[in-house]
């Protein structure tokens, strides 16, 4: 009996997150309509989300790509596949590897960091004051950073699948022994445009959940020191865990029909 | 001008408030005095909607706080925050103006910032402070920003709340006096919650203490000394021993 009571609480619960996370989304696509608007604060979050996070994605995405065509390489070489890296290093980057580790590389860089200052302003007052200051915080701090996510993580990932295949490329040509302008050839003929459509669509998502994540957290973390630790690391696993699930969801809506 | 009638607040089994009823008259300053966890910033933050009373009704001029037009109900406070909780992203003149710089009362860049200087020049502060970050500034000096963001758009009603909280006893002096003339010359209404027994003497005109979630005794603050309450008492002479235990 008291095994269902704890797994009737811990379903309670979860329904309970799942619709205040839900009221909380609405919240902020509403108020993304709903005027004012602040362009300064959505400038500063386009900088610091998409433009800032550039490097980390890019190293990421080299190293990966670089990783991916040594592995294809190897397996391939089991049954005489070697050739087909660049149609796998191609369509890994752009469909999976691109969008997902683009989306986990944000929820590390800016999930964390979006829960960690609005948890800090709430603890500090800074929300309670907004709020005198005639400022709604939903539009003021949610919904720039929200907006700059779901607009810039497309890009990231557009730049992320580039550098991924890149680093494919560089590896295959010059530890591989493969042809350059067939490499970039193979590539370029493989690709289609829902693989790439998809990619970008993937990005937008896994943007706008890491921002909402960040902002959910923070605007409602606990008091002090621990309150703002509590948020971050919930904000981080809870963007990472939802952007695995989405993607597992898009690419079945993508691929799957 | 302010009325508390009747307000209850419960954080879970905690009671906070049980049944406040207060009134703070047009262009007077209000002090509540009382013990640490007994409600006093809560009844402040109910007034200005950032929480919401289980039951009971607060009205501003009559008119119900809940009913009021939002924008133009804030319009007419202004606070200074117990930490200062000054923007840290923003310079100082930025973080005064901001009431200026955006919304109903926005203004032109420049004459925001000449606004905002001003206001800092009124609480002591020198021009060359206005574009530093708040994290470069001292604790009194924040908590003058806040004072000059408070009173920056020149508001009917300000609230205080600990506006000499961990400042030293001349700053603690300073502030108290800058929030006098201030009030005076602005005529606006105020609110300050305080446990500092020099500031009660230097800003208020009346004193309500707040104890048990309810307004054990209020008045006139030359009345404060023969309020002949034995909790009054305890509290205003610091004494350990008396009705208030100690240890809560």
């Amino acid at each position: 009996m008291r095994q269902l009571a704890i797994i009737g609480r811990t379903v309670l619960g979860l329904l309970a997150a799942i619709g205040r996370v839900s009221l909380f989304a609405w919240g902020a696509l509403t108020h993304l309509i709903r005027p004012p608007f602040y362009p300064r604060e959505i400038g500063i979050a386009l900088l610091h989300i998409g433009w800032l996070s550039l490097p980390v994605v890019g190293l990421t995405a080299i190293f990966t790509g670089g990783a991916l065509a040594l592995q294809i390489y190897a397996g391939g070489a089991r049954f005489n596949a070697e050739a087909v890296v660049p149609q796998i290093v191609a369509i890994g980057m752009v469909r999976e590897l691109g969008p997902v580790l683009v989306g986990l590389m944000i929820a590390a860089r800016v999930t964390s960091s979006i829960a960690a200052e609005i948890a800090t302003m709430k603890v500090t007052e800074q929300i309670d004051a907004l709020v005198t200051l005639s400022t709604h915080p939903m539009k003021y701090l949610t919904v720039p950073r929200v907006l700059a996510g779901t607009l810039t993580v497309p890009f990231l990932v557009g730049v992320g699948d580039i550098i991924g295949i890149f680093g494919g490329y560089a590896v295959a040509t010059g530890t591989l022994g493969f042809n350059a302008a067939a490499y970039i050839q193979n590539t370029v003929d493989f690709l289609e445009f829902t693989d790439i459509s998809s990619s970008l669509a993937k990005g937008a998502v896994f943007g706008f959940i890491a921002t909402l994540m960040g902002c959910y957290f923070g605007m409602n973390s606990g008091r002090g020191a621990q309150g703002v630790g509590r948020a971050t690391k919930g904000s981080v696993e809870a963007a990472a865990v939802l952007i695995l699930a989405a993607n597992f969801v898009l690419t079945g809506v993508f691929f799957s029909l | 001008m302010i009325t508390l009638d009747n307000v209850h607040k419960s954080f879970g089994s905690n009671h906070v408030l049980r049944g406040v009823n207060l009134h703070v008259a047009k262009g007077t300053s209000m002090v509540i005095i009382g013990g640490s966890g007994t409600g006093k910033s809560v009844a402040i933050k109910t007034v200005l909607g950032l929480v919401i009373p289980d039951s009971g009704t607060i009205t501003v001029d009559g008119t119900d706080v809940t009913k009021a037009d939002r924008d133009a109900f804030l319009a007419r406070f202004g606070m200074l925050f117990q930490g200062g909780a000054l923007f840290d992203s923003l310079p100082v003149w930025q973080n005064v103006a901001f009431r200026l710089l955006r919304g109903s009362l926005a203004k032109p860049r420049d004459e925001a910032r000449e606004i905002a200087i001003e206001k800092l020049r009124r609480v002591g502060l020198t021009p060359d402070v206005a574009d530093r970050l708040p994290a470069e500034l001292s604790g009194g000096m924040q908590k003058r920003v806040g004072l000059a963001r408070a009173i920056a758009a020149e508001p009917e009603i300000i609230f205080f709340d600990e506006p000499t909280t961990g400042l030293d006893p001349i700053m603690a002096g300073v502030i108290n006096d800058l929030i006098r003339e201030i009030v005076t010359e602005m005529g606006a209404t105020t609110m300050t919650i305080t446990h500092d027994m020099t500031s009660v003497r230097t800003i208020a005109d009346n004193v309500a203490m707040l104890h048990a979630g309810k307004i054990r005794w209020t008045g006139p603050v030359s009345d404060m000394d023969a309020a002949g309450d034995p909790y009054v008492d305890q509290f205003i002479h610091g004494r350990a021993e008396g009705p208030i235990e100690a240890v809560r």
